[in-house]
């Protein structure tokens, strides 16, 4: 077995409000292992965002992490730590943040502060982690901003977030959050905000980067076209829960979960012009304080089974003797359960 | 509703030109123009969808919204063919008159959040076009909201509720009852389902093809997706900086583009499928600036087949095969790749 | 146990239904509900303001009248019990000179005075149209010679004898009302000129926006002392009071014009208004029916937080001598009193007047803080 770099297990993620609590990460498990890209895909809501910060505890107030380990291969600690056990400020989170785990966000241009240059915030954030000169880091700097693609890098650093295109500013966000030349790289949405043919260029560039440095990505996003595009293995969210945990090739073209399962339907091909309706999931997502009892996707689930679905809550478990694990009681019938169990 | 030939266009537009000035100082100083718009032509025919695409700061919101005169457009002739069979150039009709005739051309926006005044009910955000039309009595009004909202699948019981009730997926049913209101021919869809989920937006995608048979409407759909473009369009046209670079029948600028730039927005896409992944041809560079483009062809800096040529003369849109129009100068020699699928 | 489930999810539909159809007003309220402090705040103000009609109704003794025998008296204490039993009343004094010093002095007398409610004494105009001499507390006895014993003196009187509660009651009056008055003035001029610059912009736009700034760039106090010195001296109480007014809000119009100018800008390209149009909606119609609703909250806010300011204005004027003049009544009127540092030593109750004008002004801040807070209920 390979060793793994990080390992998620039951991670669960509050958010308590004065009108109840959100409950954002509701149980999410996965293994990312060193130099591959596992992708966490799902709709708005479904917290997968809160997944990427929860890993390196920047979650928004009031969140916070309630239950669940984030095992994480770490060589400033010099081996297995479990970053869901630390404060957000203890010096082992801040060493792991941004040097051994580092982030891209979506929306580049709020990332940097606009009373800054670009080539200073990358400075500053080399300088966090490496002991050097500022000449040294700046140097530095500008070989990241090569190497990220971005051209005349020297007069580039010194100009400011909003002088840089969107594609050109995320390229700059991936060169900071190389700076420290991390293990693994949470890119949360990183081609959101931008055009196809300049998103077209950021997926090649992680991807070369990732060859490069060995580095593993773990890719949010709600685009399955781009988990299709990097992914080794994917994590489906619906609602703060993994339904449907599994390599690639696997979720794609044989879905278990119903959720995957008209997710991946209703995306319209590109190869053929429409013929007829487009297969949709009823329904909407259910607000986060009015969820359903049991499997929270019943109510929009097209296998449901009265009785089963609505009195108890599936547990991810594996398919067959594959790596996957589905959680759904269509894929492993409640009484089958019992009678294995018994 | 007279009855009008089917044969004859709903809109033609022709050489449409928007450009916002750049000025400068507390004076206010013109000293240049954003060409968003610059000398665009297309026909839609009636109870088709026509999709203007591009990407972002291309102008095809811009140009969408010429159409209704929402941005006054700086020149160019739109013919409309109206209601009772005569075609109007929309851009010379004065204010008054211009009320009636976007009875029959509506919009839909991008933003389900937005679009809808989150200070009115349902009632009254569905309610005001009839309102402003003339339909003054509140029982007739509340009806006909009822009915609308019955034909985009929301329940009238609903109609009280204030958009905040309401998830992305129904506001932009809203949005589009809104449009249906004074049962307009003609609308606009400024990118209707690219702020939803996927799950959701099959439905909305759905509504609209009903609402297009049910109604006969016929559609401007502005967008970036382009499987959602191939799915729900039947002509297209590919703008770049202002410009249309490209346009024809869905199943020719899919499978067999003839401009570069249309190609590379097709290889860019990335596809819901792994065992698609390739080694991809990526288009480099940026958009260029619309407020200063560069010489000749504007895509030229970015063109993997430029020649001389391209950087020195402008190419115009010229009609390559039966109702395919293409801005290339070499656009008959080249050999661009379009999408198939591999084969499985 | 299910019928139980129901029972709490039919529960919650019907929250939810509740919610659903809440306008803007409910939803404000809602959150300005959990805004304790900014509740508290509300309630005290709506305490002074419900005071408003009834100024003379809880004065205690005639505000304007002049008692030579009793002057610069401290306050007195009113005794709730005699012999043991519930008996209010106050205790007589009378002044005389220390030997000593030559100071005045007020020793207490044998003569108690019983104190009662809704008394007769000095005849006022209820709401300025129903004469009568009702008043809530006042000397029980109906044949109280007034003259000779003016009032309860509950807070002293002023160098003139005349009763502090009863004119504070009156200040309270002229005051608060300026305020109001004031912002209603500057919200109507700021509302009109913001809008009308920041809905047609350009060169009106830029215009407007000019004389906003040169506005703001003058000095208020020197500029509010030239005004106020032109208003003529032979001009009535309501004529002065009106022109302190129209004084207070010509230059208190800036602010508000640019918080409804910015709204307005910044609500022009929203897609909601591009569908007013699109619908046929007349431009009026979409100022006042679409947009204007959107930033009634701002407003309010603006405009809890506005009225501070022109208090303390009008405070400031009177006390300056540059505002209102006896023998009208205000804040700053009483305030003057108290400009000598003798005050501060010899008659320290002359300064009373200064906390209902801070409680006033902390009360309209942290109000104003609720409101802004609550103001956007579609802010998440």
């Amino acid at each position: 077995m390979v060793d793994k770099l990080l390992s998620v297990e039951n991670l669960k993620t509050y958010f308590p409000t004065d009108e109840g609590v959100v409950k954002a990460v509701d149980g999410v498990t996965f293994d990312i292992e060193p130099g591959k890209t596992l992708g966490i895909v799902g709709e708005s809501g479904c917290g997968k965002s809160t997944v990427g910060r929860s890993l390196l505890q920047i979650i928004d107030h009031p969140g916070k992490i309630i239950d669940g380990q984030v095992h994480f291969q770490s060589e400033s600690a010099g081996g297995l730590v479990d970053l869901a056990q630390e404060k957000p400020g203890s010096p082992l989170m801040r060493q792991v943040r941004g040097g051994e785990i580092a982030l891209v966000f979506q929306e580049p241009m709020t990332s940097f502060s606009p009373v800054h240059t670009v080539g200073n915030q990358v400075v500053e954030a080399i300088q966090l982690h490496m002991d050097v000169s500022k000449k040294i880091a700046m140097a530095r700097a500008e070989e990241l901003f090569e190497l990220v693609g971005i051209p005349n890098p020297r007069s580039r650093l010194n100009e400011y977030a909003y002088q840089l295109s969107g594609g050109l500013r995320q390229r700059a966000m991936i060169a900071m959050a190389l700076s420290a030349d991390p293990k693994l790289l949470i890119a949360d949405e990183p081609t959101t905000a931008l055009d196809v043919t300049t998103q077209a260029q950021i997926l090649e560039l992680l991807k070369t980067l990732q060859k490069q440095n060995n580095m593993a990505i773990l890719m949010i996003t709600h685009n399955l076209g781009v988990i299709a595009e990097m992914a080794d293995d994917v994590v489906v969210m619906y609602l703060g829960k993994g339904v449907e945990v599994g390599n690639i090739d696997d979720i794609f073209h044989d879905p278990q979960h119903p959720y995957t399962q008209g997710l991946l339907r209703s995306i319209p091909s590109i190869y053929t012009e429409g013929e007829g309706r487009l297969p949709s999931i009823k329904g909407t997502i259910p607000h986060p304080f009015n969820r359903p009892s049991g499997c929270t996707f019943r109510t929009r689930c097209p296998d449901y089974i009265q009785g089963e679905c609505n009195t108890a809550i599936p547990q991810l478990q594996t398919v067959g003797n594959t790596k996957r694990t589905v959680s759904c009681f269509k894929v492993h019938p409640r009484k089958e359960e019992v009678a294995a169990n018994g | 509703m007279a009855d009008v030939d089917t044969k004859t266009p709903l809109l033609e537009v022709k050489n449409l030109v928007k450009h916002f000035p750049i000025t400068r100082g507390i004076t206010k100083r013109v000293i240049g123009a954003v060409k968003a718009v610059d000398d665009i032509s297309f026909t839609i025919e009636q109870g088709k969808t026509f999709a203007l695409v591009g990407e972002s700061g291309c102008g095809k919101t811009t140009a969408s919204r010429c159409i209704l005169r929402g941005v006054e457009p700086t020149s160019g002739e739109i013919n409309f063919l109206n209601r009772d069979g005569e075609i109007v150039d929309v851009t010379e009709v004065p204010r008054a008159p211009l009320r009636e005739l976007r009875r029959d051309m509506q919009m839909v926006f991008q933003d389900p959040f937005g679009s809808l005044n989150p200070r009115m009910s349902l009632l009254d955000i569905v309610g005001e076009p009839l309102l402003v039309h003339g339909m003054v009595d509140v029982q007739e009004r509340a009806d006909r909201v009822a009915e609308l909202m019955r034909l985009v699948g929301l329940r009238p019981e609903y109609m009280r509720r204030f958009p905040h009730a309401f998830s992305g997926g129904e506001r932009q049913r809203i949005g589009i009852a809104r449009a249906l209101a004074l049962n307009p021919r003609l609308i606009i869809a400024d990118e209707p389902v690219s702020a939803l989920d996927v799950s959701v937006q099959a439905q909305v995608i759905n509504l609209l093809q009903d609402l297009q048979e049910q109604l006969g409407l016929t559609y401007v759909f502005v967008a970036h997706d382009l499987s959602v473009v191939r799915h729900i369009s039947d002509t297209i046209a590919v703008m770049y900086v202002g410009k249309i670079v490209e346009s024809g029948t869905v199943a020719d600028i899919f499978t067999n583009p003839k401009h570069p730039y249309t190609s590379a927005l097709l290889q860019s896409v990335p596809i819901p499928d792994p065992r698609a992944r390739k080694a991809r041809f990526v288009l480099e560079g940026e958009v260029a600036n619309p407020a200063n483009p560069p010489s000749g062809c504007y895509f030229h800096p970015r063109c993997p087949n430029k020649v001389e040529k391209c950087v020195t003369e402008a190419p115009q849109l010229e009609e390559i095969e039966s109702n395919h129009f293409v801005s290339c100068h070499r656009a008959k020699e080249l050999d661009l790749q379009g999408l198939v699928a591999s084969s499985k | 146990m299910a019928d139980d489930q129901e029972q709490s999810s039919a529960q919650l539909l019907e929250e939810e239904e509740i919610l659903a159809v809440a306008g803007q007003y409910r939803l404000m309220w809602w959150r300005f509900r959990r805004h304790k402090v900014a509740v508290a705040a509300g309630f005290i103000l709506l305490f002074f303001y419900i005071l408003f009609p009834f100024a003379e109704f809880v004065g205690f003794g005639d505000p304007t009248f002049v008692a030579t025998k009793m002057q610069l008296l401290p306050p007195q204490p009113l005794e709730l019990f005699e012999d043991g039993k519930f008996s209010p009343h106050i205790v007589a004094v009378k002044g005389g000179r220390d030997p000593e010093t030559w100071q005045v002095v007020y020793l207490p007398t044998k003569t108690h005075h019983k104190v009662g409610f809704f008394t007769s004494s000095w005849e006022y105009r209820f709401l300025g149209f129903f004469k009568t001499n009702k008043h809530l507390i006042g000397f029980s006895n109906p044949d109280h010679d007034y003259t000779k014993y003016p009032s309860l003196y509950i807070l002293g009187s002023d160098n003139l004898g005349r009763d502090q509660w009863s004119r504070l009651m009156l200040a309270s009056r002229i005051s608060l009302s300026i305020g109001l008055i004031g912002v209603a003035l500057s919200l109507g001029i700021g509302i009109i000129i913001g809008g009308v610059s920041g809905y047609y912009g350009g060169i009106i736009d830029t215009i407007i926006q000019r004389v906003i700034e040169i506005m703001n760039a003058i000095p208020g106090l020197p500029l509010w002392m030239g005004l106020s010195a032109a208003v003529p001296k032979e001009w009535s109480i309501i004529q002065v009071y009106l022109g302190i007014t129209v004084i207070l809000s010509v230059f208190g119009w800036t602010g508000m014009g640019r918080v409804v100018r910015g709204r307005y800008l910044a609500m022009r390209e929203e897609d909601f208004v591009m569908a007013a149009r699109l619908s046929g909606s007349s431009e009026a119609r979409i100022m006042f029916r679409h947009m204007l609703p959107s930033f009634y909250s701002h407003i309010i806010a603006t405009v809890s937080l506005a009225i501070p300011g022109m208090i303390i204005g009008e405070t400031a004027l009177s006390f300056l001598g540059l505002g209102l003049r006896p023998p009208a009544v205000s804040y700053g009127i009483m305030l003057v009193q108290a400009q000598q540092p003798a005050v501060v030593a010899l008659h320290p109750w002359l300064m009373f007047v200064a906390i209902p004008v801070i409680i006033v002004i902390l009360a309209f801040n942290f109000l104003g803080d609720g409101v802004r807070d609550a103001a956007d209920p579609y802010g998440n």
